[in-house]
C-alpha cells in the first residue's frame, strides 16, 4: 500500500532529525510522597546565582542561606539586633584588630564540626576573585583584599592576609581600616562558615548545600522545588518549631496567592500588586504588612554638569516638595510603603539611628514652596525632568507616572516631568554604569544588614560600589571616617546621623518611601513573622 | 520520494543557521547579560571581567556565534547563570511541555475534528450556529483570561482541580492547562474542518460513493474527511511548534516549568544561553513538524507525488 510507505518515510525523516539534536530525555523530579503533618509549604523564586552563601546577593537564595546556616552573629527577627550566634566572643581594642572566639559543640549536619577554620577557609574562598563570588566585597574591608581580589589584572594570592587561624576555636581579623561596627555586619550570610566538603567536592555540595542551621535540605529539584526538614542535631537554640519546609518554584506571584486561596500552598510573601485591595477581605489577619529594611529613592548624575552646580540643590529640594508621597503610597500602593522621612529605615529603630523627620520640610508636599525652590534654583536644566526606570519588573511604571503627575501639578506645567522607561533591567543597569544618565533614577536599596552605616556609607561615599550618581562631599566622607573609627558604639552613631544631615542639606537623593514586607498564610499557621529583610522566619512558624 | 525527503532535510541547515543567528544577535542586543546577572547591585569590576572571560563575551559577537554553533553540534548548549547545564534544563522542561503539547491537540483533533465533521454536515442548522458561536467567542477572548478564569472557577471556588500544577506534571495534572492551550486553535481547527467538509460534500467522489451504495459512515469517514483533512493537518502541523514556544502565558497561569517557564526567566535575567537553546530546539521542532505535515500530505491523499 503507498499510504504505509509514505508513512515510513515520515517516520524516519523525524528520526533523522531529533537523533541530530540530541537532545535529552526524562524528568529527575523528585516525588517524595505526601506531606508530614507538621511540615508546612512555601511560595519561592528561583535562586539566580548557585546556592553559595558568598554567592547570593538575593532574597531568595537568602531564604534558603537563612534557614540552612548560622553564622557568627544573628539579627534578632523582631529587633534587628545583631546577636551572638556562634559567636562565643569577638574582641577588639582599636576597632581594627579583632579576635573571635566561637563556642565549641557545634556541628554541620554532616556531624563535621564547625571550627574557626571552617570559618575562614569559608572567607578565603569567598573573597578569592576566581571563585566569582558577587558578595566578595564584604571582605573588601580585610587586610590583603586587594591581592586576593584586585581591581584588575589577576590575583597575586590566595587568602586573606589578614585572617589567622590561632587555634580550634579562636581566629583573628585585622582589618585595613578602622570600622567599630564590623562585628554586626557579621550576622550577613556571606559570612557563614562552610563545611570540608564544599571545597573537596564543590559539585555535590551544590547539589545538596550541607550547613550547620536548624534545617537539613532534604531535596532539590533546581527550578521547582526544595524540601527542607527540621534537623534535630541542631545546637542552637531557635530550634524550628515546624516538622520541615517545602519551598515551592512560582513564577508568577498571581498563581502563588490563587493557591494559597484554594489551600493549595500555606505561606506567600510576596502578596502580587493587583491583590493588595483585597488582601484583607481574603486573609483577615492573616495578612501581614511589616516595615523592611528597603528604601526606594530617587538619585541623581552629578557626573552631569546640569545637575552638578551651584543651586541645583534647591531644584532637587524643590522637585521632593512637589512629590505627594501620601497620596501615592496610598492609592498605588495600598500602604504598603510610607512616606520616607530620612535616608534609612525605620527597622533600625531610633537606637540604631533612624531619625523619624530628619528630612523634615524638604519632604513634605508643598506646591508653592516647591515652584518657589525650582525657580530660585534655576529651573529644572533642560526644561524637562526625566525619571528613567526599568520596565520590565515590579510595577515601577505606575509610581513614576504618578511622581512625575504630582510633580506637573505642583510646578504648573504640563511637560516639568515625564517617565523614561528602559525595557529590560539589565539595559538599565547597563546605562547606570557607563553613566548615561541625564535626570534622576530609580534608585533603591535593600539593606544587607541592619546598621545606619549600611543606608550611607555604601551609597554616598566618594566612590562607593553602590554610588551610582557619583556624589561625592568631603564632609560626608570625613564623617563617615570619624564614626567607622568610633569604638563606642553609640557616638558612631551619631557620627553617622551628623554625614546623614550632610546628604539632606544637599539632597544628595530624594528619599520616597519605605518598602514594607508583605506576607499571606493559611489557617493552618501560627506565629508567622517577617524579619527586617522581609525573609518569613521560617524556624518560629507553628503548624497545627 | 526517499531524495525529496533528504532535499528537504539539507534544506534546514540554511534556515537553521540563519534563525539561530537571528536569536543570537536579537539576545546580545538586549543589553549586557552581566549587568543582567549581578542584579540590583553593580558586580565589581573584578568580579564582571572574570565572569566575561568566562562566559565567553569579551569576545566579538560573531566569534561567540561560532563557539556557541560549534559546541552546540557537540551537544554543549553551554551553562546557565545558575550554574546548570542547559541541556540539564532542557531535560527538565522538554518532557513537561510535550506532555502539554499532547494534551492540547488531542484536544484539538478530537474535539475539534468531531466539532467540525458535525457542523459541516448539518451546515445550516441550530447546531452548526451554536458551534460557530462559540467558536467565535473562543477566539475573541485572549488565552490568558480563559486560563485565569478557569483557574480561579475550577481551582479556588469549586475546588475540582489544584490551580496550580506539580513539578511532576502528570498528564492528569495537565488536562484543564492544556485545554487552555488548546481553545484558540481547536476553534480554528472546528471551523477548517467545518468549510473544508461543507465543500467537499457537493465533490464528484463523494457522490461516486454514495452511488455506489457504501454505508454513510464509510462514505464520511474513508472518503470525506480523508480528503478534508489537508488544510487541518496543516494547521495542526504548523500547530505543535506554536503551542511549545508559545505556552509561555499557559505555563505562567499554571505554573508550569516548562519550555515557556525557562524561555520567560531566560529573558528577564538575560540568560542568553537558555535563550539561544531553547529557541534552537523550537526551530529544529517546527521545521521537523513542517516536514512531517508535508510528507502527510501523501498519506492523506494519494494523488500528491513527492520527486
Amino acid at each position: 500500500m503507498r499510504g504505509a510507505t509514505h508513512a515510513k518515510w515520515a517516520a524516519c525523516a523525524a528520526a533523522v532529525a531529533l537523533a541530530a539534536t540530541a537532545c535529552g530525555g526524562g524528568g529527575s523530579s523528585d516525588s517524595g510522597g505526601g506531606d508530614g503533618s507538621s511540615v508546612l509549604s512555601a511560595s519561592w523564586g528561583d535562586p539566580q546565582n548557585p546556592l553559595e552563601p558568598a554567592n547570593t546577593n538575593e532574597v531568595q537564595g537568602g531564604k534558603v542561606l537563612d534557614m540552612v546556616f548560622r553564622g557568627l552573629k544573628r539579627y534578632d527577627p523582631k529587633t534587628g539586633k545583631a546577636e551572638d550566634m556562634l559567636a562565643d566572643k569577638i574582641d577588639t581594642t582599636d576597632s581594627q584588630n579583632f579576635t573571635v572566639t566561637i563556642k565549641s559543640g557545634w556541628k554541620f549536619s554532616n556531624g563535621e564540626a564547625v571550627t574557626a577554620k571552617s570559618f575562614v577557609d569559608a572567607w578565603n574562598y569567598g573573597a578569592s576573585l576566581k571563585n566569582n563570588q558577587k558578595n566578595a566585597y564584604f571582605f573588601g574591608y580585610i587586610e590583603g583584599y586587594d591581592k586576593v581580589h584586585p581591581d584588575s589584572g589577576s590575583q597575586s594570592a590566595t587568602t586573606l592576609t589578614g585572617l589567622k587561624v590561632t587555634g580550634t576555636d579562636t581566629f583573628t581579623i585585622k582589618l585595613t581600616q578602622k570600622f567599630s561596627t564590623f562585628p554586626d555586619t557579621l550576622g550577613y550570610a556571606a559570612y557563614s562558615p562552610l563545611p570540608s566538603t564544599f571545597f573537596s567536592d564543590h559539585a555535590a555540595w551544590l547539589k545538596k548545600p550541607v550547613g550547620n542551621g536548624p534545617y537539613t535540605i532534604s531535596s532539590y529539584t533546581k527550578g521547582s522545588q526544595m524540601k527542607l526538614v527540621k534537623w534535630d542535631g541542631y545546637t542552637g537554640e531557635d530550634k524550628a518549631e515546624n516538622g520541615g519546609v517545602t519551598l515551592k518554584v512560582y513564577t508568577d506571584n498571581n498563581t502563588a496567592y490563587t493557591d494559597l486561596m484554594a489551600g493549595n500552598l500555606d505561606l506567600v510573601d510576596d502578596i502580587p500588586a493587583s491583590q493588595l485591595k483585597n488582601v484583607k477581605s481574603d486573609l483577615g489577619s492573616r495578612y501581614i504588612n511589616t516595615p523592611a529594611g528597603i528604601i526606594q529613592t530617587l538619585a541623581f548624575p552629578y557626573y552631569d554638569k546640569n545637575w552638578n552646580k551651584s543651586g541645583s540643590e534647591k531644584v532637587r529640594t524643590g522637585l521632593s516638595m512637589a512629590i505627594n508621597r501620601d497620596q501615592i503610597t496610598n492609592t498605588i500602593f495600598q500602604k504598603t510603603r510610607t512616606p520616607a522621612t530620612d535616608w534609612t529605615s525605620p527597622v533600625l529603630g531610633t537606637e540604631g539611628g533612624f531619625q523619624d523627620g530628619l528630612c523634615g520640610d524638604a519632604c513634605k508636599y508643598n506646591p508653592t514652596e516647591a515652584k518657589k525652590l525650582v525657580q530660585e534654583g534655576g529651573g529644572i536644566p533642560g526644561g524637562q525632568v526625566k525619571i528613567t526606570y526599568n520596565a520590565d519588573t515590579g510595577s515601577h511604571k505606575e509610581w513614576v507616572d504618578a511622581v512625575c503627575n504630582s510633580i506637573n501639578n505642583a510646578l504648573g506645567n504640563d511637560k516639568a516631568c515625564v517617565g523614561n522607561p528602559v525595557g529590560t533591567f539589565a539595559d538599565f543597569r547597563n546605562q547606570i554604569g557607563q553613566h548615561k544618565m541625564t535626570g534622576p533614577f530609580r534608585a533603591g536599596w535593600q539593606m544587607d544588614y541592619p546598621l545606619i552605616q549600611n543606608f550611607l556609607q555604601p551609597l554616598y561615599y566618594t566612590n562607593a560600589s553602590s554610588n551610582d550618581g557619583q556624589w561625592s562631599n568631603k564632609d560626608f566622607d570625613k564623617l563617615v571616617d570619624r564614626a567607622n573609627a568610633e569604638t563606642d558604639t553609640s557616638k558612631a552613631i551619631k557620627l553617622f546621623q551628623q554625614a546623614e544631615g550632610v546628604v539632606r542639606d544637599n539632597m544628595a537623593a530624594i528619599p520616597l518611601w519605605y518598602q514594607n514586607g508583605s506576607a499571606g498564610y493559611s489557617d493552618r499557621l501560627s506565629n508567622v513573622a517577617l524579619n527586617p529583610f522581609s525573609v518569613p522566619v521560617y524556624n518560629e512558624i507553628k503548624v497545627s | 520520494m526517499g531524495r525529496y525527503v533528504i532535499r528537504r532535510l539539507l534544506q534546514m541547515i540554511p534556515v537553521f543557521i540563519g534563525a539561530t543567528l537571528l536569536i543570537f544577535l536579537m539576545v546580545n542586543v538586549m543589553g549586557d547579560p552581566i549587568a543582567g546577572l549581578c542584579g540590583e547591585r553593580q558586580c565589581d569590576p573584578a568580579t564582571a571581567a572574570q565572569l566575561k572571560r568566562e562566559f565567553g563575551l569579551d569576545k566579538p559577537v560573531w566569534q561567540q556565534y561560532l563557539t556557541y554553533m560549534g559546541n552546540v553540534f557537540t551537544g554543549d548548549f553551554g551553562t546557565a547563570f545558575t550554574g546548570q547545564k542547559v541541556t540539564e534544563l532542557m531535560s527538565t522542561a522538554f518532557p513537561v511541555t510535550i506532555r502539554l503539547t499532547v494534551v492540547a491537540i488531542v484536544f484539538e483533533v478530537v474535539i475539534g475534528i468531531t466539532l467540525g465533521v458535525l457542523t459541516g454536515l448539518k451546515r445550516g442548522r441550530p447546531i452548526d450556529t451554536t458551534v460557530l458561536l462559540l467558536t467565535l467567542v473562543v477566539i475573541s477572548v485572549p488565552t490568558f483570561v480563559t486560563g485565569l478564569l478557569l483557574q480561579l472557577l475550577l481551582g479556588v471556588e469549586w475546588g475540582w482541580i489544584k490551580p496550580s500544577v506539580s513539578p511532576e506534571a502528570t498528564f492528569s495534572e495537565l488536562i484543564v492547562p492544556g485545554l487552555v492551550l488548546a481553545s484558540v486553535s481547536l476553534a480554528y481547527v472546528t471551523r477548517l474542518t467545518r468549510t473544508s467538509i461543507a465543500e467537499n460534500r457537493r465533490s464528484d467522489y463523494v457522490r461516486t460513493a454514495v452511488a455506489k451504495g457504501l454505508p454513510r459512515h464509510r462514505v464520511i469517514i474513508r472518503h470525506l474527511l480523508r480528503n478534508s483533512l489537508i488544510p487541518v493537518v496543516t494547521f495542526i502541523g504548523t500547530d505543535i511548534g506554536a503551542l511549545m514556544g508559545g505556552a509561555i502565558v499557559t505555563e505562567r497561569i499554571f505554573n508550569i516549568h516548562g519550555v515557556g517557564y525557562q524561555l520567560y526567566q531566560g529573558i528577564v535575567r538575560q540568560n542568553t544561553q537558555t535563550v539561544v537553546g531553547f529557541v534552537t530546539v523550537l526551530v529544529l521542532v517546527f521545521l521537523i513538524a513542517n516536514l512531517l505535515v508535508d510528507l502527510l500530505y501523501a498519506v492523506l491523499d494519494p494523488r500528491i507525488r513527492y520527486a
